[in-house]
This record gives structure tokens, sequence and C-alpha cells, in this order.
């Protein structure tokens, strides 16, 4: 099979993968941990601990709000302090559980050896369950809990598990690293999630940027053998690892507006998750680690670095422990510089999600003034969900709902290709992003509308019956 | 070339009477039947359109006064009182009076209170800033500056202090259509009662954080100290989640609570004379000098206890707002006494 | 943190990309067409073209300085653009009091009322280069070549191949007979059709827009179904009747035809933003053009039908969109 790529829009920013040679280093502990109750997509964890209670790493310090929710354990070992809200990235209020360390005592229960475990365990419902007690999410951006992903509703058959190693945004390199330095951690990890799925055949796909990893994944899939197990090269293109986009990719399908992946036969789960599934299933050890990436541009070397990091430490003490925040940088980033969140407050802690740190020159970053929409279609042309992003904004600044629906707003995947394509430097996806959220708001309140008059209708017939 | 002429100017007619007819039974077959008072109601509307009573329109609002069965759900705050009657009596309901309101800027986080610990750079709008992240200061609930009430306000009334980075109400302008309140969403401007010659107070801060907290970030923010509420004579103030919150319906504007926020956080406007504070403060202290002898003495004539002296209250409250600095007029003394 | 570092909403990086830019490319773009004109006509022709392009540039700087009193938009290098897309159409004889009018009409009737940049209904240039036509028609038909800086062996003199053929069939000549008697050769035309800037090479002008092709500011679609659509036509009424309708690659490349569909059909602003839209606003164009090239009573129709179809382009937009990802 020659190089995939998804069928619409997409750009090509400079990969800028500086951080591509420096091997996962581990991070020492800091004194305190503050852990996010919401670090997950859904609702927030309930802790279920107390303050002045000693923890174990490892040890469960949150069960899940919701349905769409997730365990949350401690990274480390100590005493917990407080049970406050505090800042997060974005300045906005959290609960969090403060832990101060105290050693390094894991929970017994975790195999923290480094014997690679690839007999699968058979029973389904025990993986998910374990997968769930784990507290593992999906670590591609969305940290949508993955024990409710590989779980789809009756009726829905998955044919195709899509990992996701695409990493299509620049600067990042967490995902490379991993992928080549355990390789086969990850080629299991998918192994399981393909067997919970009732054993539909699994496509690995790479961007061809990253051949080392390519290669490695490859050498992996081939050494352990499981069936059904492929590694797919793919273009680089700017959003293709999307969900929608790799799907596009990979199986040529598009799933429909307001629909779900696995409507088209799909499950797409991140490289990172897949690893994380590994420990938790075959090491009984918990989502409390992942690994980030420091970088930049225009930075010495010896700041860059890829982390693995306790769940929970603070981004400052990270970027101490890194050498520091370098001169240049004008803007901190949390994630990818195309999707990437800008942080206002370096206190807040990483999260689940946490894939990178990155300082951004002012060069690179600073936007320019907005001058006129010159009509030239980049925007459109970029756009890869195939919408009309001059036209979305025209109609939020009209304020047209109605049209805005019509136009598609509520599909934007907020990959931010109009806005970087732009040559007048409008700021299309920053009003895209609210046209959405207003027409999602009248979306959800029709629903709501039409299920409160079907339970209406359905409460008038009952006493018929 | 004449028989052209003719044929022309004859087709031109047919074709121009045959066209009139067709309208003409248009017009007839799709009339709608409306109320005549729709239009009537109409008329006497400001014709903003500014949606401030809730309706899309001066037309829609017309329609729903018209069906309605009396006015008490519909108020028109651009044509006020005036206007309403005017409703009223086209369609022979009565309405209550209400008194004028005006915007009010619940912000004091001025650039010099307010230190930046950020700089912004994405588009310069309030919604899409509060979308994003907390703000460029410390303070998460305080003003953006990127001027979404300015853009809502229809009737210019409101405009961008380069100085403060606040925005300004003109009292002139303002209508109260409660326009800019529903755009500002960390929820700064409420509409308040104007007050008697337009002196008001209120409280410049809707900062719920913790008083160390909120003074750290702002140094006019209301730090929830209570000492506001402690001292109100009337029952005004209330303090919920760390801020201070004055109800212009029980205010009697005494500025005895501005005189005593520690961080300047409660403003009055509109008065003629400056406060002077510890004028006022003296007054306070005098106050509950001769309150702690009066429960004092009171507790010594145990037996006979709870009658405070009749009249005391009302003659105090009278003399605030003269010391204040209102030089007496005429709706101000009414109030009092009605207090 | 000390240091107040930069917070906005994502995406944190941008392309290396702006109007400017896109102008500029436009500007590299149209080099070798008049360096081509330039060569031919001479100082006359370089005259033209710097006056048009002050004209145009001061302009947009006066209006958007004194009346419009908004941040000047000359540094986008749209104005140039179109004071070089207007001296292209402009015969190298024209005074030079006629090409500032030109530049009056594209900049503050054509641009700068509706809003300047990406506003326009009209392509600007065109706008001002119909106007000196309708108002100044002998100044605008009068190809008396000037002297140039090589010298062309088959230039006609007095009047376009177009506007030539046009006298000569009214006057009862067949086209193989004014072809013979005007010495013309189609291969010729490609490099040299003796008429103003714009018209006089179709070779450079395709050398132009490759360029924007590699560069991306353009796509083909436009261009391409505008020359189709002429070419369609010409084939089917040349095989009625060659001795009345010109052939395809007379009507190609003579008359601006190539300047049109290149550089003018494909103007963002006042083309439709879906290929679709593009691909019928690009028909609208070519059949238009050849409607007035075969029945009416201009030589050649490229900027009615280009004027014409910005018209369209509105409602074009609103029937056409893009397709959408997961949508029938």
């Amino acid at each position: 099979m020659g190089k995939l790529t998804f069928s619409m829009g997409g750009v090509h920013p400079h990969d800028s993968k500086y951080a591509r040679e420096c091997a996962i280093e581990e991070l020492p502990l800091p004194q305190t941990v503050w852990v996010s109750m919401a670090q997950h997509l859904g609702a927030p964890a309930k802790p279920v601990v107390a303050v002045g209670d000693t923890v174990k790493v490892g040890q469960v310090i949150a069960e899940p709000g919701g349905f769409i929710s997730a365990f949350v354990h401690s990274p480390v070992s100590g005493t917990v302090k407080s049970i406050a809200p505090r800042k997060d990235l974005a300045g906005n209020p959290v609960m969090h559980v403060e832990i101060a360390v105290e050693g390094d005592e894991w929970d017994p229960a975790i195999d923290r050896s480094k014997t690679l475990v690839t007999a699968i365990p058979d029973d389904k419902a025990a993986i998910l369950d374990r997968i769930k007690a784990c507290g593992v999410v999906g670590l591609g951006g969305a940290t949508f809990p993955t024990h409710v992903k590989l779980n789809p509703a009756p009726g829905k058959v998955a044919e195709c598990l899509i990992i996701n190693g695409a990493e299509c945004e620049p600067f990042l390199t967490s995902d490379y690293r991993i992928m080549i330095e355990r390789p086969k951690e990850i080629v299991i990890g998918a192994a399981i999630m393909q067997k919970v799925l009732g054993g539909c055949k699994c496509v690995i796909g790479i961007e061809e940027n990253k051949p080392e990893a390519i290669r490695a994944m490859g050498a992996a899939v081939a050494e352990l053998g499981y069936p059904g197990i492929t590694v797919q090269e793919l273009r680089k293109r700017y959003p293709q690892g999307g969900e929608k986009q790799l799907i596009d990719a990979v199986m040529k399908r598009q799933v429909k507006s307001g629909g779900l992946p696995i409507d088209v036969g799909a499950v797409v789960q991140n490289v990172a998750t897949s690893l994380a599934v590994y420990e938790a299933v075959q090491k009984n050890k918990p989502l409390i680690t992942n690994v980030l990436t420091i970088t930049g541009d225009h930075i010495p070397g010896n700041l860059q670095h890829n982390y693995l990091f306790r769940i929970g430490v603070p981004l400052s003490f990270i970027v101490e422990q890194a050498g520091g925040i370098p001169q240049t940088a004008a803007k901190l980033v949390s994630g990818g510089p195309m999707m990437g969140k800008a942080i206002s407050n370096l206190d807040a802690t990483t999260v689940k999600g946490s894939s990178s740190v990155l300082y951004l020159s002012e060069a690179a970053t600073r936007r320019h003034p907005e001058t006129n929409c010159i009509r030239c279609g980049k925007c459109a042309d970029a756009c890869p969900m195939g919408l009309e992003p001059f036209l979305l904004n025209r109609l939020y600044k009209a304020g047209d709902i109605e049209a805005l629906e019509k136009n598609a707003a509520q599909d934007c995947i907020e990959c931010g290709c109009c806005l970087y394509s732009c040559p007048a430097h409008l700021p299309l996806l920053d009003n895209i992003r609210q046209a959405k959220g207003q027409v999602m708001g009248v979306i959800r309140a029709r629903a709501a509308a039409a299920k409160a008059a079907a339970e209406a209708a359905k409460a008038a017939q009952q006493p018929q019956k | 070339m004449t028989q052209t002429i003719i044929w022309t100017v004859a087709i031109l007619t047919v074709l121009g009477l045959l066209l009139a007819l067709i309208l003409f039974w248009v017009a007839r077959k799709f009339r709608v039947e409306e109320d005549p008072r729709i239009d009537e109601v109409e008329k006497v509307m400001p014709g903003a359109n500014c949606g401030g009573c809730g309706f899309a329109g001066c037309r829609a609002f017309a329609d729903a006064a018209v069906k309605a069965p009396n006015l008490d759900n519909q108020y028109c705050p651009v044509g006020g009182d005036e206007v309403m009657q005017k409703v009223a009596s086209i369609l022979g309901f009565t309405v209550a009076k209400k008194a004028p309101q005006v915007a009010v800027v619940r912000c004091n986080g001025t650039c010099a209170n307010r230190p930046r610990t950020n700089e912004y750079d994405g588009v310069q709008s309030c919604r899409v800033k509060a979308a994003l992240y907390s703000g460029d200061t410390a303070c998460a609930f305080g003003c953006l500056g990127c001027g979404d009430c300015v853009a809502a306000c229809q009737f210019g009334a409101l405009s961008m202090d380069p100085q403060t980075g606040l925005p300004v109400v003109d009292e002139e302008k303002c209508t109260a259509c409660g326009a800019c309140t529903k755009a500002c969403p960390k929820h700064i401007i409420e509409l308040r009662a104007k007050g008697p010659r337009g002196m008001r107070m209120y409280v410049s801060c809707v900062n719920k954080d913790k008083g160390p907290v909120a003074k750290k970030a702002c140094a006019a923010a209301c730090i929830g100290c209570g000492l506001c509420a402690k001292t109100c004579q009337h029952g005004a103030i209330t303090v919920t989640d760390n801020v201070a919150y004055i109800d212009f319906t029980k205010c009697k504007l005494c500025r005895e609570c501005e005189a005593v926020c520690p961080t300047g956080a409660i403003h009055g406007v509109n008065f003629p004379k400056e406060l002077d504070k510890d004028a006022v403060k003296k007054r306070i202290a005098d106050r509950k000098a001769k309150a702690a002898a009066a429960q004092a003495s009171s507790e010594a004539k145990s037996a006979s206890a709870d009658r405070p002296t009749p009249g005391l209250r009302e003659s105090e409250v009278g003399k605030g707002v003269m010391d204040a600095g209102v030089r007496g007029g005429a709706p101000v003394k009414k109030e009092v006494a009605n207090g | 943190m000390d240091k107040k570092y930069i917070v906005s909403p994502s995406p944190h990086i941008h392309a290396d990309i702006s109007t400017t830019s896109i102008m500029r490319d436009v500007i590299i773009a149209l080099c070798p067409a008049i360096l081509v004109s330039v060569l031919a006509y001479g100082w006359a022709e370089l005259l033209v073209l710097l006056v048009s392009v002050a004209s145009c540039v001061l302009l947009e700087w006066a209006v958007t300085k004194w009346m419009l009193k908004k941040p000047s938009t000359v540094g986008d290098l749209s104005a140039v653009v179109t004071g070089l897309l207007l001296a292209m159409n402009l015969p190298s004889a024209i005074p030079l009091w006629i090409v500032f009018i030109g530049a009056v009409v594209a900049i503050c009737v054509a641009k700068l009322p509706f809003g300047g940049i990406g506003q326009n209904v009209f392509n600007p240039a065109i706008t001002g280069r119909v106007f000196l036509l309708v108002s100044f028609p002998a100044q605008m038909t009068n190809w008396t070549p000037t002297p140039g800086f090589v010298a062309l062996p088959d230039a006609v003199s007095g009047a376009t191949p177009l506007g030539a053929l046009k006298e000569a069939i009214k006057s009862g000549s067949t086209i193989p007979q004014f072809m013979a008697a005007n010495n013309y050769d189609l291969a010729s035309f490609l490099w040299d059709a003796g008429a103003s800037a714009g018209e006089i090479s179709a070779g450079a002008l395709l050398i132009g827009f490759a360029y924007l092709l590699i560069r991306r500011v353009v796509k083909p679609w436009i261009p391409l179904s505008v020359l189709g659509t002429m070419a369609l036509i010409a084939l089917i009424f040349h095989g009625i009747n060659p001795d009345v309708y010109t052939g395809v690659p007379f009507n190609l490349l003579t008359g601006g035809a190539m300047l049109g569909a290149l550089f003018m059909a494909t103007d963002y602003v006042t083309s439709p933003m879906s290929t679709l839209g593009g691909v019928i606003y690009g028909i609208g164009i070519g059949l238009i053009c050849m409607m007035i090239r075969y029945f009416g009573s201009y030589p050649e129709g490229m900027s009615f039908a280009i004027l014409l179809m910005n018209c369209a382009v509105p409602l074009l937009n609103m029937w056409f969109h893009q397709k959408k990802y997961g949508r029938a």
C-alpha cells in the first residue's frame, strides 16, 4: 500500500520536530503535586480521600463522577494536604487534590518490572474493567474515557481499530519517542484493544516524516505476530491525526455530521493510549505517568527534552527542571502549536492529556494585524471538514445562527487550518469557535425539547394502557 | 415608424393592465388580517428595534402586547413609563410605574488598580477571550476590556476609556435596554435604578475570590470583609461568595458603606458633594457608642427591655443623607420619610 | 511569571503568507508580459505603465488618508496590481491624462467606495478600462505602434487584429482573404499580436500564469473554463462558416483573451469562491465574450464579459458551496 491521506483540505506547516533525538528521561519528583479532578472529557471525578490521608503511588484518590468520567490515581506517595479549587492553565478554578510527596512507595499490586507480558487475557469484560479501573483516557487530545470508547453501543460493530501515530502537530515528539522506545508495548496494547472490540483488523497509522517510528513499529508487529495488525504510512499533512481525517485516510469512509466513528465501524486510539492500555491490563499500572515534550523554536538543544512525568506535577517544576524558560520565548503553549492551549498560569499542573510545553518566539507566534478579507478562498481550501470559514466568520458577525447551522459551523474540529492559512490574518477560528458553541447550544436545546415532548406524549399515552 | 410606436404603446398598456390585475388579485387573496391596534401600538413605540424588551423588535412587542391579557410581563426599557402609559391607554390596560434604570459597570479594575499578568493577542472580543481563559489579569471576574458591551449598545451610550481600560456609560444616552448586560460574558454590567437626580450607590466589583486573593489581583477589589453590611442601617447590603451587593430598592444613599469600605470598591455617583469620609466614620462611631450605651442602660433596666426610642433611626438616616452632602432635595426627603 | 507572556486562542503559528505576498506574486507574474510590451512599444509604453501605477497608488493613499480617514491599504500592493492591469489594457499611444482618468475610475469608483480591497463587486482595472473605452473610443482604439526597443516584424498599424478583422468583414471580405492581406501568421500571435501590453504576447502571459500556479496563488479552473468555452464556441461557429467566424487559435490569442482569462477573471475578490461556481463563472465569461465578438459591435468582449459575470458572483457564491466532510 502507498501512503494514504485524507481527502479534503489540510495544510503543511514546517514539522519543527527539534526534540526528536531527545530520549525519554524520567522527571524527578517534586515536593508537592496537585492532581486535577477534571482531566478527562465528561463529568469531573469525585475525590474519595480526605485531608490527612496517606496515599501510595497508584492508589485511587477519586472515582468517576458520571458515566463519561474516569478514576484518578495518586501519582506519588505521601499525605493529602488539601482538596480545594486551584487555577488550571487557563486560570479557571478546578478542584485539585494536593499531595505532599514522601518517598516513592508504590501500590504492591502494580507490576513494576520491565518484562514484556505478551499473553493477552481472554475475558473481555475483565479487560474493560481493568482499563476503567486504571483511569485510562484517550491521550491524543480529547481525553475521552477509553473504556467507553472500547465498548460500542449494542448493534454497532467495530471493523477497524486505528492506532493514531500520526502526530501531525509540529514540534511534538512524545508519541514519536514512545513508538521508538516502546514499540512492543504499544503493539500489545493495540492487540488488547483489538480483542476487546471483537477481533477487528488494526491499522497503525504513522506519518511519513517519522521513518524510524514506522520501522520500529513494523518490526514490533512482525516480531510479536498478532494477527490482523498492520503499519500504514501516511502523508505528512496536518490534521492527519484528527479522528475524522484519520478514518477518511485509512478507511476511505467519512463520519456523518453529528455521528460517531463507530457508525462507520471505526475506533481510533492514540499510540500513547495504547501504551497506557498495555500498562493497565498487563502490568496493573494506572494512568499516572505520560510523556511530554519540552521544545520550541530558536531555543538551545539543552533546553529540549522528552520527559516521563508523574501526572499532577506543576508545569513550573517541569520548566525549572528542563533548564528554565528561554529568553526568546514570548508565548508558552501546552500542546501543539495548532491546537494547544496558551499557558496563562505556569502554576497549573499537568493532567493526563498533557503532551508538551512549547516555547514560541515573538516572531513565530505574534498575530499580524487583521486586514480585509480578499476572498481568496484559502481558508476553504485548507478546511479539512470542507467548511467555508470566511462565510462562517461573516455569519457569526451578523449573528445569523440559523445560517451558521445550515453551513455546518457545528462540524468545525477547531484544527486551526483556516486561521493558519489566512493571508488577511483574520481571526477566523476565534470567531468560528464561538459560532460553533452557539449552534451546538441551539441543537442541544432542540434535542432536549424534542425529548421532553416525546416523554410528555408517552406520559399522555400511559394511562390508556 | 408610426405603426411601431402605436404597437409599442398598445402592448405596454395591455401588459400593464394585466399585471395590475394580477397584483390586485394576489393582494386580495393573500391579505393577512391583522389587529389594527398593532399598528397603533407600534406607532407610539420608540422604533429602535433594540430587543431590550425581549422581543425581536418594536412590532413584535406590539403584536405580543395586543395578544397578551395584561402588560405585566412586558416593558419597553427605552420608552420607559411614558411609552408604557401610551401603550396601556391604547389597549385599555393599566401599568404600574417603574423607576428609570441605567447600566452600571461593576468593575474598578483599571490599569492602575489591576496589574496585567499576561498579554492577550487574540481577536478583540470579550466573548472569545472569556471562553479562552480567565483574562489578562489575576482577577478572573473583572472586565476583559475588549468592548463587547460597546459594540452591543445601539444608542452609543458606552465607550471604552483608554486610560482605565474600562467601559464608561453615558447616562444621558443609556436607555437601560439591557443589551450590554447580555453581551458581557462576565456579567459585570447591571441595570440599576437611576436614583434621585442620578445619585446611586453600588459595589464596583464582582470578584468572588477570597479577600487576600482578590486584593492581590486588584487594589480596588471587594474583599468580602462585610464592613459595609455591618454598617448599613437599612439592610440593603448582603455579602455572598466574598462579594458585597447593594440592593438599590433598599439603599437610602447615606454613603456610610462608601466611607467604611477599606478598598474603595463601593462607589457613590452624582452626589453634589464629595464624601467626607472622616465625618461619616465619626458619625457611625458616635451612633455605635450611643447604641452601646443604650443597650447597657436597657440591660440595667432588664424588666422593661425591648423598646428602643421610637423615631431615632429615621432621624439618624435623614441626618446621614444631609451630612453626606445632599442639599435636601424633595425626592430624597420623601424617600427618607417613607423609609 | 514576571514577563508578560502572550496568550491567544489556537492556532499559535501562522503560514508565511499575507495579502502583500500574494499581490507581490501577481506583480512578478505580470513581469514577462510587461517586459515584452516595453520592448515592443518603448518609452511610451513604459510611461503609460508608470503613470497608471503611480496614479492608482497615489489615489488610494490620498483617498484612504483624507476622505475615508482609515489606515492606508497602499502597503498591500493591490493598487499596484490594479495600475498594472489597467495599463496593460491601454494602447501605448494613449494620452497620459486619459490613463489618469482610468485610474480615478478604477480606484475611486470601482474599488474604494465599496469598502476597499476585498469588498469591490467589479474588477477595478476592467471598470477603468471599460469606462475609457466608452468615453474615449478614438484614443482607446488608436493602436499606432509607438517606437519600441526592438523592431516588430509584422506590426499592424491602426487597429488590433480583432478590430481590423471586424472592419474587414463589414466591408465584405472573408477571413482567409483578411489573413492573407495582412500577412498574419497564427504562430506569431503567441508572442506578438500587435496590440496593448496585455494582448501582445500570450506566451509571456502564460509563463507568468505558470508562476502563479506553482506558487499556488490561483487555481487553474477559471482560466481553463473561460478558454475552453471560447475554444468550443469558436470551433462550432468556425466549422459552420470559416469565412465569417474566426477560428480557435485566433480567438484565444488575440483581443485580451489571455490577459482576461489568466489575470482578470481570476481576481480573488470578483470571482466565485467554490470550484464549481468558478467553472460556471468561467463558462459565462467565455460565452458572453464570444457572443460579443461574433455578433456585437465591439471587436473584443473580454472586459464586458468579465464585468457582466462579476454581477453574477454573489449569486454563484450563494448557490455553490464546497463539498463538506461527512455530508451528502
